[in-house]
């Protein structure tokens, strides 16, 4: 090592203090004001019509977007439905019965490969197979789309969480002779279980901010979501297209459901964290 | 939390009891040009509001309106690219004028009011063709000597999507500027020698209104709504016009609707002293052969409603309405053309 | 319930248990292989037309049918290559700063901030770039750059707010928190012994971070640096809002162009005929195999490197 007087070593140290601090600062007050940005834009357009009204043309005043946010609701949930059981229950194989075998090792390359997929190419994808084939846009489609965003991540943290339950629990349930399946359900999954919610709200949180896979899946429509095989409204795809338009009050609408689904998703990534905390 | 779960599994399996996915037959699904946007839905709200039938038109852009109806995913597609009567035949759709637009051209200059700048038509050209490429060029100085030009680059905003109204917007530069003839050519979509892409009209408006030194192409009803700057136009009688319903109106005046096929006319480049260069109009577009015949008499109700009681709206936009004579002629198709199960579905 | 009951229930139970978690196993094996091949599949005519020029080629005329992917892949690589210039160093620096630097009432609640910014939603990024940013882009940053490169052909050309650059700088600020909230998560697991024997003989802060935990967290931190290059390759909203939406390849890093997933955003719902369709997919499938193939290789690194740094641990 080349020797360097203490002092030289001394100011660089300090020299590198102060770069560091200062990008710091930089970066930092760039996110601060990406934030600040849509909690006052997106607050300003908070009222009790944007809650509660349907969208009303441009020009026409008193819009709100209360459709797109249960559409928003009805598209995740019926997402999450799909993928959380099927994903569970991939990811107790993984954790159970696969460690060894070649096929588990197949799996879990495709689930990374999976979740590697840009969310945009998962929207072409259902296109191709539920909306050209049946002929119309729908709610349905587009719950397939981010259903298949979120199998993979479910999958694999599942198979972490499962991975940190002691072995000893499992070989005491079954050393008392309780069948495999009740091993899993009520001692590994049990105790795993707030590891497991966590990564279900993250995987929903992350899901809910989507926009890509919505766009040719459940496109959008300006009224109430009775029925989920049409066109159905979302927050998602109505702030792209509010906020490319040039109508001043949709722009504004565009930024309250921004800061909405910001919101939802803050709120749902704290509920985790809160989970995890309470471990 | 079982409860909670098992009660949220429920609202949405309920919610989403549409379990034939078959779609809502209370509301008609279209989708489209957004040329005709603003008016479309308007009258949608409207009609709603008095009939309590909904209608869900998506602005999407007259490429994606000609595909989805094709495709069967909507019940009516909107272009502003008239399809040729072979294409009709051939993909076994019926074509009709809504309404008459005009395409601008917007610009956003700092101190400079709306219409004070004047371009001819191969100024317009060599604009877009990325051969004129700042404002202060001698060529616009000639035609605009009153005018403070700034001394700026020109940014060119064009459509990013296969769009009707580039579609008209291009078959006027073709027909006025040899050089684009050769170049670029008419569609909905071209290779674009210069400038950037704007999704929708509403997306170039949104450019032209944000960025300064802009130029774009929208329909009328968005300059006006946007409050964007037009110019205005030498058209083909050598004279300088603004844009403006009456101009619309001059460049209508002369079509013969009867004798084309499919009403597939342009507008673009017509006579007359207060001529509009480039107006155009907005067909809807149907299948011949509708599957559900009650769903198909209320769209043709919808439309007949919007042709006959929805002149005012329209001309409030700055569209104009198509002459009554017009309406006669489109219903007549309905008429002979539209069918379910052998049988007329009008009226 | 007798004991010998259950013992004759439960194999049952337990295979139809199995055979469940099997069933899920399987089908996402069979999601992956159904999705390539559905886009192989729909991509096949206009591979059949273009071949492997398709990836080189610059056209794209819907009028004449010819497409050519190299302005979208020019995109893609320019926007991430400026994305991650800017985003690694500037996360490894906020990152050493929360864990080293910061007194706790600054990093407590910074930290928490960069976490929940790491969960807002990547379109909001998009619309603070074409609102906030691009304006200010172009009337002070883009100037500004033109006038220090001196003429370059980097940044030459109109000064619109958008472009190869802004998009290249949004995506930095979109992946910056999570990044940061990963490397952060690294440094934070190095044991303090391990700095404190280097602080012990009399290293600075700077020569503990760089020989000590940047070291021992290497692993972490080029996975964070892979997790983000995949964030930002395949990011469709941030992007699309503020590129300029053109099929152009221009030396200027102010020109607008396009990402494949910007292009794929734009044109997918209106492409008519069925060889548009077809190149949009074929697009599409490149990015599926620049993401994957990016993913497969650092991991691959990823182990090599771990092999060698072994014998830190």
């Amino acid at each position: 090592m080349k020797r360097r007087s203490v002092a030289s070593r001394r100011i660089f140290d300090l020299g590198m203090r102060l770069v560091a601090g200062s990008a710091a600062a930089a970066g930092i007050l760039a996110l601060a004001w990406i934030l600040a940005t849509v909690v006052s834009r997106g607050a300003a357009a908070f009222s009790p019509a944007f809650f509660t009204h349907l969208p009303t043309p441009p020009g026409v005043s008193g819009g709100g977007l209360a459709n797109a946010m249960l559409g928003t609701l009805l598209i995740t949930g019926l997402a999450a439905l799909c993928s959380i059981p099927m994903g569970l229950l991939a990811g107790v194989y993984l954790a159970e019965f696969g460690r060894e075998s070649r096929f588990a090792a197949v799996v879990r390359m495709a689930t990374n490969i999976l979740m590697g997929v840009p969310s945009i190419i998962s929207g072409v994808f259902v296109y191709t197979l539920l909306v050209a084939t049946t002929g119309h846009f729908s709610g349905y489609a587009g719950a397939v789309a981010l259903a298949l965003i979120m199998l993979p991540v479910i999958v694999r943290t599942t198979e972490d969480m499962l991975l940190l339950v002691p072995g000893a629990l499992r070989e005491a349930g079954l050393a008392l002779g309780t069948p495999r399946w009740r091993v899993t359900r009520d001692i590994v999954l049990r105790s795993a279980r707030k590891g497991l919610l966590t990564g279900v709200l993250l995987a929903v949180a992350r899901v809910s901010g989507e926009t890509a896979p919505l766009l040719f899946t459940s496109l959008n429509s300006p009224y109430w979501p009775e029925r989920l095989g049409q066109p159905t409204a979302n927050l998602t795809v109505t702030i792209f297209s509010y906020a490319m338009s040039p109508f001043r009050d949709w722009q504004a609408q565009a930024w309250g459901a921004a800061m909405l689904i910001t919101l939802g998703v803050l709120a749902t990534s704290l509920c985790a964290r809160l989970f995890i905390r309470g471990k | 939390m079982k409860k909670l779960s098992a009660l949220s599994v429920a609202l949405i399996v309920g919610l989403s009891a549409g379990v034939v996915s078959a779609a809502d037959p209370a509301t008609i699904n279209g989708a489209g040009a957004s040329f005709p946007f603003p008016i479309y839905s308007q009258w949608a709200y409207k009609y709603e509001q008095t009939t309590g039938v909904k209608l869900n038109y998506q602005s999407i852009g007259s490429g994606g309106g000609i595909t989805q109806i094709k495709a069967k995913t909507v019940d009516f597609g909107a272009s502003d690219a008239p399809l040729k009567a072979e294409e009709l035949n051939l993909a076994g759709l019926v074509q009709f004028p809504m309404v008459i637009g005009g395409v601008v051209p917007v610009v956003n200059l700092q101190g400079i009011a709306s219409g004070k700048i004047q371009l001819t038509p191969s100024l317009l050209a060599d604009i877009f063709l990325g051969k004129v490429k700042r404002w202060d060029d001698p060529a616009l100085k000639a035609e605009n000597a009153g005018v403070n030009l700034p001394a700026k680059e020109i940014v060119v905003v064009h459509r990013s999507d296969g769009s009707g109204t580039t579609w008209i917007f291009t078959n006027y530069l073709d027909k006025v500027s040899p050089e684009w003839h050769g170049k670029v050519g008419t569609d909905k979509a071209v290779s674009w020698p210069a400038g950037v892409g704007g999704k929708g009209n509403e997306g170039v408006a949104a450019f032209v209104q944000q960025a300064e030194g802009t130029i774009g192409y929208v329909e009328y009803a968005y300059a006006v709504q946007n409050k964007l700057a037009t110019v205005q136009l030498r058209n083909r009688a050598g004279k300088y016009v603004p844009p403006s319903i009456a101009s619309f109106q001059a460049a209508a005046a002369g079509a013969d609707w009867k004798g084309t096929p499919g009403f597939s006319l342009v507008l673009t480049d017509q006579m007359g002293d207060g001529s509009w260069p480039i107006t155009g109009a907005s067909f809807i577009l149907v299948q011949k052969e509708q599957g559900d015949g009650a769903r198909a008499r209320a769209m043709l109700t919808f439309f007949d409603w919007c042709l006959r009681n929805g002149a005012a709206q329209a001309e409030k936009l700055d569209y104009v309405p198509p002459p009554a004579g017009v309406i006669d002629l489109v219903e007549a198709t309905w008429k002979s053309e539209v069918r379910t199960a052998g049988k007329a579905v009008w009226p | 319930m007798a004991l010998s009951e259950r013992r004759i229930l439960s194999p049952v139970a337990d295979r139809v248990f199995r055979s469940a978690t099997v069933l899920c196993a399987l089908s996402v094996l069979l999601l992956l292989l159904l999705l390539v091949s559905t886009l192989v599949w729909k991509s096949l005519p206009a591979v059949r037309a273009f071949g492997a020029g398709f990836i080189w080629s610059n056209a794209w005329n819907p009028v004449t049918g010819a497409y050519g992917a190299l302005s979208s892949i020019y995109g893609t690589l320019a926007t991430t290559l400026i994305a991650l210039l800017l985003a690694v160093p500037l996360s490894l620096t906020i990152a050493f700063f929360l864990v080293e630097l910061a007194p706790p009432f600054v990093s407590r609640p910074v930290g928490v901030a960069i976490e929940l910014l790491a969960a807002v939603p990547s379109i909001i990024y998009g619309m603070w770039g074409l609102f906030v940013f691009a304006p200010l882009m172009s009337r002070y940053f883009q100037p500004a750059l033109a006038r220090l490169a001196g003429g370059s052909p980097l940044f030459a050309g109109a000064q619109m707010g958008i472009g190869i650059l802004t998009a290249g700088l949004i995506l930095a600020l979109m992946i910056l928190p999570f990044m940061t909230a990963v490397i952060r998560d690294v440094f934070s697991l190095v044991p303090p012994v391990v700095k404190e024997a280097a602080y012990g003989l009399g290293a600075t802060k700077w020569e503990v971070a760089r020989q000590v935990t940047l070291r021992y967290g290497l692993r972490g931190v080029i996975g964070a640096g892979v997790l983000g290059l995949g964030r930002a390759i395949g990011e469709t909203m941030a992007v699309t809002f503020v590129i300029g939406n053109e099929h152009r390849l221009s030396s200027s890093l102010f020109a607008p162009g396009n990402t494949i997933a910007s292009t794929l955003a734009n044109e997918f719902s209106e492409a008519a005929d069925p060889l548009y369709v077809s190149s949009l997919v074929y697009l599409g499938a490149i990015l599926l195999v620049i993401s994957v193939g990016i993913q497969w290789a650092a991991h691959s690194w990823l182990a090599r490197v771990e092999r060698r740094a072994g014998a830190w641990r």
